[in-house]
């Protein structure tokens, strides 16, 4: 080898996180009680500020069957569209963490997590993002993890300008990335059904 | 105008793919239409931040994090220990690294799991700890046993451990499996085998480490892990798209 080849690593390999993946990353839902706290159950903290909401959904196989041993991972950032990351600039709510981790019902497949509302972002080239939260989904049967965003149906002229939604060529697609507001019991609910593959699959990201 | 420097592209024909006919499992669970590539924007770039303040000192002994006073999980004695780096070489300090695992007999402590290997009653069989300056972490534990799986009739899982690796940006996020040398379930397992490349299955096998091994104590293997690199910012981004 000269001198003049560069050397870089291989990243590792990824490798799915098996069926039971709640024993590392949420053992109270595997049966167990081991860590003083698990990590990843509040999203915002009490100090945020901005609108609270839950959002709630199920993830889908090829042949529509919720997946009920997926574990997402939510990263956002606050109402006023800081990360909770040395590199953003700008200050988040003391205990605002901006990132969530969560599991389905084992019957159902259902999950939610309650936050608040991400404001918009600074996108490239001083573009703004819409109001989104970034989802990070693994299972059995997925072999390296799937990068996918929320955004929200509200948000209807940020989302027109968003750069990335607008970076998806087929407008129909762009659909399953907004997810559906509503109001339960005074709170407000949005719905995000993600699926895997097949017609309305959802757009998921290389990043 | 803030453009953040990147992470290099993930080779996507490195990491397995998502339809892999062998692992019957991803058949229905990958997608089918190709992922839309992203340069990174200030939320890939970011991502959670972990301290002191979030585990235990000892939850990176998997040997006690469990056990009642006294006693031990049931197996021969490991240390997996490495260093977290990226693919400049540049470790990569105070992040947080997961690892779960069946125990010695190859049960999970899981209300799924039926294996009719017994529960050890002082093995959880998880544990989390944040890689030193230098990106060093290490875990001491038993060695998890070789368990049976229904994708064939007769498949058996090759020993493995569970990792789950932060870095410092959402980009870099990872969830892979670590083996050990020399177990003949490597090379028949169609999990390993979603791995297109020899040379990445070889990264996940872990190497015995005769020095860092505690004579009359425990033995010790050897599992470094690569996370994605980074752009120096040397080169000024040109415009996206049009
Ligand atoms: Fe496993």
């Amino acid at each position: 080898m000269t001198s003049n080849t560069p050397e870089y690593l291989k990243e590792t390999p990824s490798q799915t996180a098996g069926p039971y993946v709640h024993i590392g990353l949420a053992p109270g839902a595997a049966g167990f009680d081991i860590y003083k706290q698990e990590l990843g159950w509040d999203i915002a903290g009490p100090n945020a500020k901005g609108e609270r909401i839950r959002v709630e959904g199920v993830v889908v196989d090829g042949i529509g069957s919720p997946i009920k041993d997926v574990l997402l991972e939510a990263w956002q950032a606050n109402s006023e569209g800081v990360y909770a990351h040395p590199e953003c600039e700008g200050n988040v709510e003391d205990g605002f963490r901006g990132w969530g981790r969560v599991i389905t019902d084992f019957e159902t497949g259902e999950w939610g997590f309650d936050t608040v509302k991400p404001g918009a972002t600074m996108g490239r080239n001083g573009r703004m993002m819409a109001p989104h939260i970034n989802l990070w989904i693994v299972a059995r049967g997925i072999n390296i993890g799937l990068n996918t965003r929320i955004y929200f149906e509200d948000e209807v002229e940020a989302n027109a300008k968003d750069p990335v939604i607008n970076l998806i060529e087929w407008e129909k697609r762009r659909a399953t990335l907004i997810a559906k507001r509503s109001e339960r019991d005074g709170q407000v609910v949005y719905r995000f059904d993600v699926k895997i593959q097949g017609e309305d699959e959802t757009v998921f990201f290389d990043i | 105008m803030y453009t953040p420097a990147e992470f290099y592209q993930r080779d996507r024909e490195w990491h397995p793919p998502a339809l892999t006919p062998h692992y019957k499992t991803a058949v229905s669970r990958s997608p089918q239409y190709s992922l839309i590539s992203l340069q990174n924007s200030s939320s890939e770039i970011t991502g959670p931040v972990f301290g002191h303040n979030d585990i235990d000192p000892l939850d990176n002994d998997l040997l006690n994090n469990y056990a009642k006073p006294g006693e031990n999980p049931i197996g021969p004695r490991l240390i997996a220990h490495g260093r977290v780096v990226d693919e400049n070489g540049r470790g990569v300090p105070n992040t947080l690294v997961e690892a779960w695992q069946a125990n010695a007999g190859g049960r999970y402590r899981h209300k799924k799991d039926t294996y009719l290997a017994p529960i050890d009653p002082n093995f959880g069989g998880c544990g989390r700890t944040l890689t030193d300056e230098n990106g060093y972490y290490f875990f001491r534990t038993v060695k998890p046993g070789a368990y049976p799986w229904r994708n064939y009739v007769n498949g058996w899982r090759p020993a493995h451990i569970h990792f789950s690796i932060f870095g410092t940006a959402f980009a870099q996020r990872l969830i892979t499996q670590c083996y050990f040398e020399g177990d003949p379930w490597i090379s028949r397992c169609p999990i390993v085998k979603t791995i297109p490349d020899e040379r990445a299955v070889d990264m996940l096998v872990a190497k015995l480490d005769e020095n860092a091994t505690i004579p009359l104590d425990t033995q010790c293997y050897r599992f470094d892990i690569v996370l994605r690199g980074r752009r120096s910012t040397l080169f000024e981004n040109r415009l996206e798209g049009n």
